[in-house]
């Protein structure tokens, strides 16, 4: 161990002595995990004493816990203690000018249509202080508060919103319920928290982007969103800029709590780094997402996931009350060297409960694209109902597609329907778009973001044409 | 417009085309009549530049160019069309957006300013009745859940939105009622004109009755047998092509 580090294990111990009061100097933690790195991060985030009792639970848990093997992915083990826990957020920008970044990303910025300035901010560039981002951020912030929606990062709402947090962290995925989300729930950095109040109907698509670009979240983010009775709320995670990070693994928790007659759409874009043509140095994605559905309430997922080396990722709906809906709409591109296995899940205990699920996976180039989800109907989710459509697209000849759908129906009055089908890009096709005065690339592009249109108008609008774009740029190089 | 020579070509190592000869000029209409399996198809394909099919010898010159040497794309964008036998279905994307996108793609290569979505639609207005398309196909994917009437209707619809020197229909008659070879046979007639040329590969003299050809040949076991006038197609009609042989 390295002086530095010693110097900070034995400031920690001091800092628990003293009761958690003076402030660390260092930037980071050495890497590693252990009882007192969690105290750190809840001390440095200036946490309720129950969030640490919390914490310390989850990570016990979490050291008798397994890594899940089951699903389709493979990658090289992962050393748990090189892992840095904790660092403070930089503020300093990483470069000077947009000529100092990496001229590849910038021109697929480009290409996405992103605005100059907003291509500073994700580069890590030195924003111009003509560009008042903050004002933005503020305006919309204003208008929230006063219809009472809550949007702020989670270590604020701890702060500020103690109960209410302390409510609802970890009622819909215990502290302990995978050794992912027990990792997250032990050291977890910050993340967005929602409160949408009863009968609100949030007035404008939340979105990460705009705290983001203050605050970068960090490798362990935990997302928790809860709409009040009959509220409504639309969230938007993530952007389609190809986003780098430095920590290569990323194990996010997302809530979502939606009581009687409310409603939460949740929409995700996910382009993290999916590593270089050889596959290495891309972003392992472990992410767990479940909500729950009281009520006559309704939770509806929908993702476009194209980036990481690996995606692990099946978002949730617990179908807790009578008369609620879940949906799941998934697009999950995987091209190169890319591993996938997303699904959802779709637990049925109301009575004339729904669900919906409509998968569509392209894989292009060597990767490997699996679809994993689960349909259970509970003893007493009399007449509830699920249908499920699981679609593979194939483009080339060596890549892979997977489908694992696992129904459990134990009430005779459901009714679960399940259709899959696999299918590869037509010769037929390209040459009939050939044809018309499209090249290849551009035909292919066509076909498949048809293929997906299904999921895309689930999107809130622009989103939609931004992930369209998206996976243009991602099948980019697929045909040869 | 269009000189083949000696053309030879073959699938799957198998001959098809034994050397064609042709030639078509600006403002003329011609008609390639024969039995199945004679190869009327593969040469429609050719021209096309479908790549399944290899060309062994021979030549093309189009407007000039070398034929051979360009990607199917490319022909498009220099106006060759291909009205297909069977019309491909692309789930998901809408028709007109299809077309919008073909059209531009064929505006852009020739330097010309791409069109809107709304000065398309104008000029979709003006095409859609000459093949007297449901307006509700526009909005539909291409060609999915179409009858085959509609799907050919569809092929003629874009033919008149892009324009082509040269359109080349395959067996566009093959599946349609007479009314509807009526409507499809309008549509060819009104599009052409003295610049440009049209390419009929059908089966049945039926369709030439509305379109009339200046040029009719007959291709038979891959090579072109006989060529004359558009009585010549009666003629196959009443004696069959047994007498060719």
């Amino acid at each position: 161990m390295s002086t530095e580090a010693e110097q900070l294990e034995s400031l920690a111990q001091q800092e628990y002595k003293y009761g958690f009061v003076t402030d660390i100097e260092a930037d980071a933690l050495p890497p590693g995990l252990n009882e007192d790195v969690v105290r750190i991060i809840s001390q440095k985030k200036k946490e309720p004493a129950f969030m640490l009792e919390w914490r310390l639970k989850a990570y016990k848990r979490w050291l008798k816990m397994e890594e899940p093997k089951w699903p389709k992915v493979e990658y090289p083990e992962i050393n748990f203690q090189d892992i840095i826990y904790y660092s403070a957020p930089k503020n300093t920008p990483k470069y000077n000018s947009l000529d100092e970044v990496d001229p590849q990303l910038l021109e697929t910025y480009n290409k996405l249509g992103i605005p100059l300035e907003e291509q500073k901010m994700l580069a890590g560039v030195a924003v111009d202080a003509v560009f008042d981002s903050v004002s933005v951020a503020t305006t919309f912030k204003e208008k929230l508060s006063e219809m009472g929606v809550i949007f702020c990062p989670i270590s604020e709402a701890l702060q500020k919103y103690p109960d209410l947090v302390k409510k609802y962290l970890g009622s819909v995925v215990p502290a302990t319920d995978n050794f992912y989300a027990a990792l997250n729930s032990a050291v977890f950095s910050d993340g967005s928290f929602v409160y949408v109040p009863k009968g609100v109907r949030c007035p404008m698509e939340l979105s990460t982007y705009f705290r983001i670009n203050a605050q970068n979240t960090g490798q362990f983010e935990r997302t928790l969103i809860v709409a009040d009775e009959g509220s409504y709320v639309s969230y938007l995670e993530g952007c389609t800029a190809p986003q780098r990070d430095e920590n290569q693994l990323h194990a996010a928790v997302v809530e979502l709590v939606a009581l009687k007659g409310a409603e939460i759409k949740y929409s995700t874009v996910q382009n993290w780094y999916p590593g270089d043509d050889e596959g290495k140095g891309g972003i392992y994605n472990f992410v767990t997402k479940r909500g729950i559905a009281h009520e006559n309430a309704k939770i509806s997922w929908t993702q476009v996931e194209t980036g990481s080396a690996i995606t692990w990722k099946y978002p949730s709906v617990i179908l807790k009350g009578d008369n609620s809906i879940g949906e799941f709409y998934s697009v999950a591109m995987t091209n190169k060297f890319q591993q996938a296995d997303t699904g959802t899940k779709m637990i049925h205990i109301g009575k004339n409960t729904r669900s919906n699920i409509v998968s569509k996976g392209i894989s292009a180039g060597r990767s490997n694209n699996s679809y994993r989800g689960l349909v259970k109907i509970m003893k007493s989710a009399e007449n509830a109902r699920n249908f499920s459509q699981c679609d593979s697209l194939l483009i080339g000849d060596k890549c892979g597609a997977h489908t694992f759908p696992y129904i459990e129906v134990n009430n005779t009055t459901g009714r679960v329907e399940h259709e899959a089908t696999t299918s590869k890009i037509g010769e037929d096709q390209i040459f009939y778009c050939n044809q018309r005065g499209l090249d290849t690339e551009q035909a292919v592009s066509l076909i498949v973001n048809g293929y997906c249109k299904e999921v895309f108008r689930e999107l809130p609008m622009e989103f939609a044409v931004e992930a369209q774009k998206l996976l243009s740029i991602s099948l980019e190089g697929s045909v040869g | 417009m269009l000189q083949i020579k000696d053309l030879h070509a073959s699938i799957e190592g198998k001959e098809i085309l034994k050397g064609i000869d042709l030639e078509v000029k600006k403002g003329e209409v011609h008609a390639i009549m024969g039995p199945n399996g004679s190869g009327k198809s593969t040469l429609a394909n050719i021209l096309a530049g479908r790549e399944e099919y290899e060309v062994t010898s021979g030549s093309i010159s189009y407007l000039g160019e070398d034929l051979l040497e360009l990607d199917p794309e490319e022909r498009a964008h220099k106006g060759i069309f291909l009205a297909f036998q069977y019309p491909v279905e692309i789930p998901g994307v809408s028709n007109v957006y299809f077309l919008r996108t073909a059209l531009n793609e064929v505006r852009k290569s020739q330097g010309l300013e791409e069109l809107d979505a709304a000065q398309f639609l104008k000029l979709v207005r003006k095409k859609i009745d000459l093949v007297q398309l449901d307006k509700s196909l526009l909005n539909r994917a291409v060609n999915e859940g179409f009858s085959g009437g509609e799907k050919k209707r569809n092929e003629i619809f874009q033919m008149a939105v892009l324009e082509p020197k040269l359109a080349i229909l395959d067996e566009t008659d093959s599946g349609l009622d007479i009314d509807a070879l009526r409507i499809v046979a309008n549509g060819v007639n009104s599009l052409k004109s003295k610049d440009n040329a049209t390419i009929v590969v059908t089966h049945y003299q039926r369709l030439l009755d509305y379109i009339v050809p200046d040029v009719v040949h007959v291709l038979f076991k891959g090579k072109i047998v006989k060529s004359g006038g558009k009585e010549l197609a009666l003629e196959l009609e009443s004696k069959g092509y047994d007498w060719l042989k």
